[in-house]
């Protein structure tokens, strides 16, 4: 299968299914890591981040490696793109030096569709703007799926600033094509109410025990402070309001889950208790990451060498 | 100058009310009579049967760079480009570098324009110095040296004594206020009208509600001033209602709306596609609808393009990162005889005022009409020529328009100004 990834939005359940169904494959043994594999053998990728990003950039970094395939990392923040470059031409002189794929992480919403329209290298979207971030939704859903059957009916709790979040998008629309029941939960300021008609499946609430009370995901998001271009809320009071606290647990179903795509600001969206409890599973979702990504990749990188 | 004979169309002038098949006769540059079966000796004879014979169209809000961004359009290439949409006037909104604020700046427009345009070019001065919107431009050395309205288009006058004391000061030369209505700190950031695209999209939005608080302001305060006053590019669903409102207690408010603005909603962009990026951005259903009605009830009074031209370099990059706006003057009729007249929304007269007497009279120039002694201005267009729109070809220097590749019925067939054909299809 050809093209890239670019969001979770045009992807079919079908073809969601057998990333995470494939991703699976790759999970390590316990106590095991990842296996070595050589299915992209001479196969080269690009990961050029145009913002900073520890674990996403070092998850596909990993996860071409562990396919055989080779990667390069760029900082695009300090390549050309400094020198005044286009993003156009970025993109075009990267191409030419013909990788299979390229990995994009950019702060303007958009910027890989806008690209993959002038470009034949597929693209695959690490994140851009406030718009989708797919591989953070897909490794949440193999995370939910690694400690349940289904994700139709679960109840699942997406909190924080829902309005700048690619995670929070990527995720809805993910686990509303799985007949998920989605609650979105932030300051009103950040939850525009149109948010309940990008898919189907979502209610919105501004007050967090509403959000949590019978859920058996919490999904923390982090207050993107860098996106905010005004106080949108008072910031004093969003750990009192907002912040997921022991208590709150009391509200969800007994076995909840509570993940965070990170990087947690302990004490800001989490309390440190929270974060380190046993409901806690953002490490395994970082493992998840990997496992996806290999999955992903393979996808967009086909079987065999073509050139 | 050759006498012009335009035989056998059916001549509709809004000013007068005519509509019927006639001949229209053209000497040394002015409308000699219409009548059946004129005759002229040595007339040269253009035959326009199956056309519409109109006078020349206004297009009351463009953006033709020069000075100061010759490489996007210059006074030539946008005249021409303007030709070619079927107007014969165009009125140049002040943004150039250096700004239109003082006369200096409004002769070089009016001369440059007088040496290289195809068409009239009534220029358009600021508001403010720099349009700044903070201390008053020389508004009557712009106006003796040529300035037909003033605006700050592009900016908004925020400061709302401002926007009043420039209201009164207009009122002792009888020219409107044209204001780009956008409270600032609303839309602040915003790259498309905020909604359910924008945010399904993560592109920070431009909400109705920017447009409508500084359309109210400013109906309040032409009431205050007597002043006329001009809501350019209306694009909101209760700035349409309010200055229906201001009509119906008699204040000078008038209004204009662009073809994209009752052509295209935010949910028929291509995502990400800065051909689709303005400002005012593309609204909602709702408010195409509302606009609709406001062009047939007359709440709004003309079809200005707000042609905005931007090098290619500049619309291909990230969205957010493009600047706002897109071609029209070649397109405009095409999509408001789709929009409006072919869905029988309004009638042809009522088209050809929105193109003619609409804007003449809000910018008070005499133009708009094939009364005997006019300016011979004319716009011939066709009502079923099937033609595609290819922006490759266009006259304009740049490419930024959405409407590449669409196929239209019925456009401009040629364009008269001043007794001399400038463009024919």
């Amino acid at each position: 299968m050809r093209g890239g990834l670019l969001g979770i939005e045009g992807l079919t359940r079908d073809e969601i299914q057998a990333i995470l169904d494939r991703a699976r494959d790759f999970q390590p043994k316990p106590g095991q890591g990842f296996r070595k594999l050589d299915l992209l053998r001479g196969r080269m990728v690009v990961n050029l981040f145009f913002e900073a990003s520890t674990r996403t950039r070092t998850s596909f970094e990993i996860a071409a490696k562990c396919l055989g395939a080779d990667a390069v990392s760029i900082n695009a923040q300090a390549s050309s793109v400094s020198k005044g470059e286009s993003l156009v031409d970025t993109l075009n002189t990267l191409a030419a030096m013909r990788p299979d794929a390229i990995i994009m992480r950019h702060a303007a919403s958009g910027a890989p569709h806008f690209l993959q329209r002038h470009l034949d290298t597929p693209i695959i979207n690490a994140g851009d703007g406030t718009h989708e971030h797919p591989t953070q939704a897909l490794l949440d859903a193999r995370t939910i799926l690694d400690r349940g059957a289904s994700l139709e009916d679960l109840r699942v709790a997406i909190i924080g600033d829902i309005a700048h979040s690619r995670v929070a998008r990527s995720d809805a629309y993910l686990l509303s094509k799985f007949g998920a029941q989605i609650v979105l939960c932030g300051p009103a300021s950040l939850l525009p109410h149109e948010l309940k008609y990008i898919a189907p499946g979502i209610t919105l609430t501004t007050n967090l025990d509403d959000a949590i009370r019978g859920a058996d995901v919490i999904m923390m998001l982090r207050v993107q402070l860098e996106r905010q271009h005004e106080s949108a809320f008072p910031a004093s009071e969003y750990f009192q309001f907002y912040g997921l606290r022991l208590e709150h647990l009391r509200l969800a179903k007994p076995d909840v889950i509570v993940m965070h795509p990170g990087p947690i600001n302990r004490g800001r969206e989490i309390s440190s208790e929270v974060a380190d409890s046993q409901r806690s599973v953002i490490l395994n979702q970082v493992e998840n990451g990997i496992a996806v990504r290999m999955a992903v990749l393979e996808r967009v990188l086909g079987g065999s060498a073509t050139h | 100058m050759a006498a012009l004979l335009i035989k056998n169309g059916r001549v509709i002038d809004p000013a007068s009310g005519h509509d019927a098949l006639a001949d229209l006769l053209i000497e040394d540059g002015v409308i000699a009579g219409v009548g059946a079966n004129v005759s002229k000796q040595g007339a040269e004879i253009l035959d326009a049967t199956g056309l519409i014979v109109a006078p020349g169209f206004i297009d009351m809000h463009v953006h033709l760079r020069e000075p100061g961004f010759e490489h996007a359009e210059t006074i030539e290439s946008g005249s021409r480009a303007a030709a070619a949409g079927g107007f014969t006037s165009i009125a140049p909104m002040p943004n150039t570098s250096p700004v239109n604020d003082n006369a200096t700046v409004t002769s070089y427009i009016v001369e440059k324009a007088r040496r290289r345009a195809v068409v009239n070019v009534w220029p358009i001065g600021a508001i403010t110095k720099g349009s700044e919107g903070e201390e008053l431009a020389a508004i009557g050395s712009m106006v003796n040296a040529g300035a037909v309205a003033i605006s700050d288009d592009g900016r908004p006058v925020m400061n709302a004594r401002v926007m009043r004391r420039a209201m009164e000061f207009a009122c002792g030369f009888n020219i409107p206020v044209i204001n780009h209505c956008e409270d600032l700190h609303l839309s602040a950031g915003g790259d498309m009208h905020e909604g359910l695209e924008s945010v399904r999209l993560g592109l920070r939005g431009i909400p109705g509600c920017s447009e409508d608080v500084m359309v109210a302001r400013d109906i309040l305060l032409a009431e205050v001033t007597g002043a006329r006053y001009h809501v350019a590019h209306i694009s909101a669903k209760h700035s349409v209602e309010m200055v229906a409102f201001a009509k119906m207690r008699g204040l000078g408010v008038t209004a204009e709306t662009t073809p994209h603005h009752f052509a295209i909603a935010d949910t028929d962009m291509i995502p990400y596609d800065s051909n689709f990026k303005m400002k005012p951005p593309l609204r909602t259903q709702g408010d195409i609808e509302a606009i609709t009605a406001g062009v047939m009830s007359g709440a709004i009074d003309a079809i200005a393009t707000d042609h905005a031209p931007h090098p290619g370099s500049e619309k291909m990059q990230e969205f957010e990162k493009c600047p706002f706006g897109i071609l029209g003057l070649e397109t405009a009729l095409g999509v408001s005889l789709e929009r409006l007249l072919h869905s029988r929304r309004i009638g042809l007269m009522r088209l050809v005022e929105l193109f003619t007497t609409g804007p003449a009279r809000i910018l008070s120039i005499p133009r708009g009409t094939l009364a005997q002694g006019a300016a011979a201005d004319v716009t011939i267009f066709s009502l079923d020529r099937e033609w595609t729109y290819d922006v490759n070809k266009s006259f304009s220097k740049s490419r930024n328009s959405p409407f590449h590749g669409k196929t239209f019925r019925g456009g401009p067939v040629a364009t008269i100004v001043n007794g001399w054909t400038v463009w024919r299809v």
